[in-house]
């Protein structure tokens, strides 16, 4: 049968040739969030916040109740990630973005009260498209399936709240140079659409 | 008068999988699983990356391979999980038919799982009910166990750690019989189009065939088992297997969902029988970091193992030449 070579595809298109890599500093000003376009290589070092699933749902009941974010959250970057426990003198044995358009529900409410960026993994819905072009704010994806090579990029891990969720506590993570790529811009350009328009269109 | 032996004999004859072997190999399996590429899926990611680095020298999609195989070698050095999802635990018995299983063949698992994620320091991943109590477990459990048997006097174990993202990005559709095969190759590619970003690319797509409602899922989830490069079961389901591989390759979502044509490392078809009037398919999507592991619990002559012997992906079918 096949020979594992040929389950390669061996035409070259694998994506655009990157520059060099962008170094920011979080949080992440206006000016620096304007200056991001869609495909960008950005490498993020300062604070960060992790929030997924269940911690969404508890960030916007507490928004709906007091209109502000809890925890000091507005102007920072949100991670969806779960992480697995310390190991190897990390905070984390491994960390990695979770599928970003579960939250969609919750994010164009949290971008409005000042979230102004967030890291995960696929697509996300028109509404937070919007809201990034709204806000000012973007939309980093990080690769899923290299969680043990993030997680060196992790320096520290604080818990901030919500114990009882386990992994999906919210916890201030502090990064150094840790990769992203610009999935959604400030002026509403969205990689992921940009790729899927790239593709052929034979659906046989 | 006197009673004969013989049937009882016959009977003992056969072998009974003992439990407790089957919990180690549970645990054994978590343990490697976790933290480790399949070496199949590695080998693939290798050779991929060196056609993507010869083609281009820094190109979006290389620099995803180049990740995934760094991560590889962080996880085996430090023993690190080398995904955060260190998934739900799902253990297949596959025994031969002239074999015993005791019905409390998967007493020890969930214990087993326990200890393996406390020690492996593993995320907990399962919540006690889907709908009503979704309070985790604090020790992923249950795990998903099953049973299959198969000609033979060989016992195998299978176990998969699987990540919620590409489960999610699965899907289950009752075609009609005249969709054939070109609706079948439209459905994986549409299902790649919404969902391959979420999944972790390049995938390895199991795609189930036939049988019925509940039974094709499992045929697509058997089929991420097959080592990668191993052959499919005939000639035809091997073509078939790659027309669709080339169709998902050609929406040009890529390695990291970031653009390129390595959407999916292979693709993996079994079909079945069905009924007159079905079509059923399942698409069971698995991530770069797929995760499973088989043991054999016998040997050749169908004697129970001391201990589970794990099986090299890259040796197994009619052998192979990648090692």
């Amino acid at each position: 049968m096949k020979s594992r070579s040929s389950l390669i595809p061996s035409k070259a298109k694998k994506g655009a040739i990157m520059s060099e890599p962008i170094r920011l500093a979080l949080p992440l000003d206006r000016e620096a969030l304007s200056s991001l376009h869609a495909g960008d290589e950005v490498l993020l070092s300062g604070p960060l916040y992790t929030m997924r699933d269940a911690g969404h749902a508890r960030c916007l009941e507490s928004l709906e109740q007091t209109g502000l974010l809890p925890y000091g959250l507005a102007g920072h970057a949100l991670f969806y990630a779960g992480p697995t426990p310390a190991l190897a003198q990390r905070p984390f044995g491994a960390i990695g973005p979770t599928t970003a358009s579960r939250m969609d529900f919750a994010t164009p409410a949290l971008m409005d009260a000042g979230i102004v960026a967030s890291i995960g993994k696929g697509k996300r819905s028109k509404e937070v498209v919007a809201a990034c072009v709204r806000t000012g704010g973007v939309y980093f994806a990080a690769v899923g399936g290299i969680a043990a090579k993030l997680a060196e990029c992790v320096i520290s891990s604080e818990l901030i709240a919500w114990d009882d969720l386990g992994t999906e506590a919210l916890r201030r993570i502090e990064v150094r140079d840790f990769p992203v790529f610009v999935e959604v811009d400030s002026r509403g350009n969205d990689l992921y659409r940009m790729v899927e328009s790239s593709g052929s269109r034979t659906d046989s | 008068m006197i009673e004969s032996p013989v049937d009882t004999v016959c009977v003992d004859e056969r072998v009974s999988v003992d439990p407790t072997l089957v919990s180690r190999a549970v645990e054994m399996g978590i343990r490697s699983a976790a933290t480790r590429l399949r070496p199949d899926m590695l080998h693939a990611i290798e050779r991929a990356y060196a056609i993507a680095r010869v083609d281009q020298n820094r190109s979006r999609e290389a620099s995803v391979l180049e990740q995934i195989m760094e991560n590889d070698r962080i996880g085996r050095a430090d023993n690190a999980p080398i995904c955060q999802d260190t998934g739900s635990v799902w253990v297949c018995l596959e025994a031969g038919d002239e074999t015993m299983v005791p019905a409390d063949v998967f007493a020890g698992v969930d214990e087993a799982v326990g200890h393996a994620y406390e020690e492996g320091r593993l995320r907990m991943s399962i919540v006690r009910d889907a709908l009503f109590d979704r309070t985790n477990t604090r020790t992923n459990t249950p795990a998903f166990c099953e049973i299959r048997v198969v000609p033979g006097r060989a016992v195998k174990l299978h176990v998969m750690l699987k990540g919620g993202g590409s489960d999610n990005a699965s899907r289950l559709v009752m075609l009609p019989p005249s969709a054939g095969p070109e609706g079948i190759v439209a459905e994986v590619v549409q299902l790649v189009r919404e969902k391959a970003a979420n999944a972790c690319p390049p995938l390895i797509i199991g795609v189930g065939v036939g049988t019925t409602f509940d039974k094709v899922a499992s045929l697509a989830k058997h089929a991420l088992l097959r080592p990668l490069g191993s052959p499919a079961k005939n000639e035809e389901a091997g073509l078939f297997e790659a027309r669709i591989l080339e169709a998902v390759n050609a929406t040009g979502i890529g390695a990291g969902a970031l653009g390129g044509d390595l959407t999916a490392l292979a693709v993996h078809l079994e079909t079945a029988p069905c009924h007159i009037a079905a079509l059923p398919l399942a698409i069971n999507m698995g991530c770069c970091a797929m995760r499973s592991c088989t043991f054999l619990l016998t040997d050749e002559e169908g004697i129970l193992l001391e201990e589970p012997k794990l099986l090299d992906p890259l040796q197994s079918e009619e052998g192979s030449d990648h090692v």
